[in-house]
């Protein structure tokens, strides 16, 4: 599987493809615990904050929220413990660029958390991993306990008063937990649901204390944006998404893997097609999902001759959405009625089952699907499919039940001709 | 004022409670360490899961009582939680389970010839266990592997860019 950059020089996979590249002398010896360094000798925890704020970085976990915004609302001058929460909870279908991150240089998560612990004042961390990662548990905690031992976590880090621990935590199997108020629900030792927001994680999160929930991309990101100063990190993406952006590619293409591309990559066609190698096999592209199974589907003219950059302003022009930025490609023996009946599964066992619209919703979309597929497809079916969306998409307690709406909407409407197959009577014959 | 609407009466049998799981000294440790990271213990809960399952196979109710009494919650509160959650085992599973991602990116790359192949190989259906209690066979969401898929994770380790050939090296070399 490819791992590497495209278009710009690498800067959050610099280190992936170096021999030992998880050991704390090879990183040391190329750059790292540098910005920490950096941090501790000259910078105050409001320069830090400002640095991430010029960079224009906004989340990678798939939400895209400016991530020196985020950190702006933890208040200064609450007597409440703060704690940095790293979301490693990976679980969006088509999304592993975290698992690569984590697995190949664990210490730029850790220099990484503790930037931003130092920002906000914290104290006690916690990597939140999902339970099937237990692997990457092991790496980080041989990590950790290599900085331990040299000084960079605990007490007086590199000699300065910042005191500071991360510690390794791990889920078991619910994607809702990569939701960050039921990642804080999960990490409580509760149930994963998610919680009423008002107030945020930023006021009450973590033991209703004020918590900041990142990405481990989001994260690993902090380190160069302090070695390079953060108008020159954003210089290397669009004004409004700064920095590189790290794509994982599966599916039908030649070359699936984890690519790093600077922010407002020209253009999509480009990446699927001779970056990734083009369509496996020889065949035609039929369709992509570019952000995590959560976001639009695409059709192939779409992206065909359309310039679509890849930025979150131009994917949103282009007709999707950046997400976890994993893109899902098609080829064109795909039936888009399957594939979509393949996700609306997942989100039908995903629902923490919280709330109605969501918990009822996912399950009549299933039942619904298999009655198609099983030779019972009715003509007014697709119209049910969308009204069950529409009653689902904005009306569920968090955002799983948009994303259980939005792969449907788009699909039916992108690709009536898979469906209608299903629905006269010319899909796969009864059982 | 004072009147008794509803009496609760005592169960008219005696309601059993079984004996809480016991664990050597090395794991009690292993627990401890887990227990030092918070500053509330219920927050060590699904680690300690987990140090149960392997210990005994799955969590059962003894193992249940057992992290009742270490975390100071009821009973109720631990199989609240332990139902919420796809990895943590209340039933007994094979000493290996054959966990096949089934999702988008496994299912275009041929999941379902993998799941196909184990369930033909082992005799089982998806769901079941062998008779001799070896191999258990589920399929489950996306594990993270889209780029290496299919795949399935054996235990926990991750079998990845899977062929049948690949599936017999796996599972004929298992002591």
């Amino acid at each position: 599987m490819f791992i590497g950059a495209i278009g710009c020089e690498p800067l959050q996979l610099r280190r992936v493809n170096l021999e030992h590249s998880r050991s704390l002398d090879v990183y040391r010896r190329n750059g790292g615990y540098e910005a920490i360094k950096k941090v501790l000798d000259s910078m105050s925890p409001d320069d830090v904050i400002n640095e991430v704020k010029k960079s224009a970085l906004r989340g990678r976990g798939g939400a895209g929220f400016p991530t020196g915004m985020k950190w702006s609302f933890v208040p200064k001058d609450s007597p409440k413990e703060k704690y940095v929460v790293c979301n490693a909870d990976e679980s969006e279908p088509g999304t592993f660029k975290d698992r690569y991150l984590m697995e190949r240089d664990p210490h730029m998560l850790i220099e990484g958390m503790l930037i931003a612990a130092y920002a906000l004042g914290a104290k006690r961390n916690y990597i939140y991993t999902r339970g099937e990662y237990k692997y990457l548990i092991d790496i980080m905690d041989v990590a950790l306990d290599e900085a331990r031992a040299a000084g960079l976590l605990g007490e007086k880090i590199l000699g300065s008063n910042f005191a500071c621990e991360i510690y390794t935590h791990t889920g078991a199997g619910a994607y809702i937990c990569g939701e960050e108020t039921a990642l804080l629900s999960s990490l409580e030792g509760f149930r994963g649901h998610p919680r009423m927001k008002p107030p945020f994680p930023a006021i009450s999160g973590l033991y209703a204390s004020p918590t900041v929930v990142n990405n481990v991309e989001t994260l690993t990101a902090v380190p160069d944006i302090i070695k390079m100063g953060g108008e020159a990190y954003q210089k290397l993406g669009t004004e409004k998404s700064g920095g590189t952006k790290l794509w994982s590619v599966s599916g039908h293409v030649n070359r699936p893997g984890v690519y790093e591309l600077p922010m407002g990559y020209d253009d999509m066609e480009k990446f699927i097609m001779e970056d990734c190698g083009g369509i496996a096999n020889g065949k035609q592209l039929k369709a992509v999902i570019p952000g995590g199974s959560s976001v639009y589907i695409m059709r192939a003219d779409q992206i065909i001759g359309k310039d679509v950059r890849m930025d979150y302003e131009g994917l949103v022009t282009g007709g999707s959405m950046v997400g976890s930025g994993g893109f899902i490609v098609m080829d064109e023996t795909v039936d888009v009625f399957e594939s979509t009946k393949n996700l609306t599964e997942f989100y039908k066992h995903e629902s923490c089952g919280w709330c109605t619209p969501c918990r009822e919703g996912t399950d009549w979309l299933v039942k619904i699907f298999k009655r198609i597929e099983g030779g019972g497809g009715r003509p007014e079916d697709a119209q049910l499919l969308l009204d069950l969306c529409d009653n689902i998409e904005g009306k569920s307690f968090c955002p799983l039940g948009d994303a259980a709406a939005w792969p449907i909407q788009s699909a039916v409407k992108r690709f009536p001709e898979d469906f209608e197959k299903h629905l006269s009577g010319n899909g796969r014959p009864q059982n | 004022m004072g009147e008794v609407l509803v009496k609760i009466q005592p169960p008219d049998h005696p309601v059993h409670m079984p004996e809480p799981a016991a664990f050597s000294a090395e794991v009690e440790s292993e627990i401890d360490r887990h227990l030092a990271k918070y500053p509330v213990k219920r927050s060590a809960i699904l680690p300690l899961m987990f140090i149960v399952q392997r210990e005994r196979g799955y969590l059962d109710p003894p193992g249940v009582q057992y992290l009742a009494n270490r975390l100071q919650l009821r009973v109720t509160d631990i199989w609240e939680v332990a139902t919420f959650y796809s990895m943590i085992q209340t039933k007994p599973v094979g000493k290996y389970h054959i966990q096949v991602c089934k999702t988008l990116s496994c299912k275009l790359l041929g999941a379902d010839k993998i799941t196909k192949y184990c369930s033909d190989k082992l005799g089982i259906k998806v769901g079941e266990t062998t008779g001799d209690g070896r191999f258990s066979l589920s399929e489950v969401e996306c594990l993270g592997s889209c780029g290496t898929a299919p795949m399935f994770q054996l235990n926990f380790d991750y079998h990845e860019n899977l062929t049948t050939e690949k599936v017999d090296r796996a599972l004929d070399s298992l002591p």
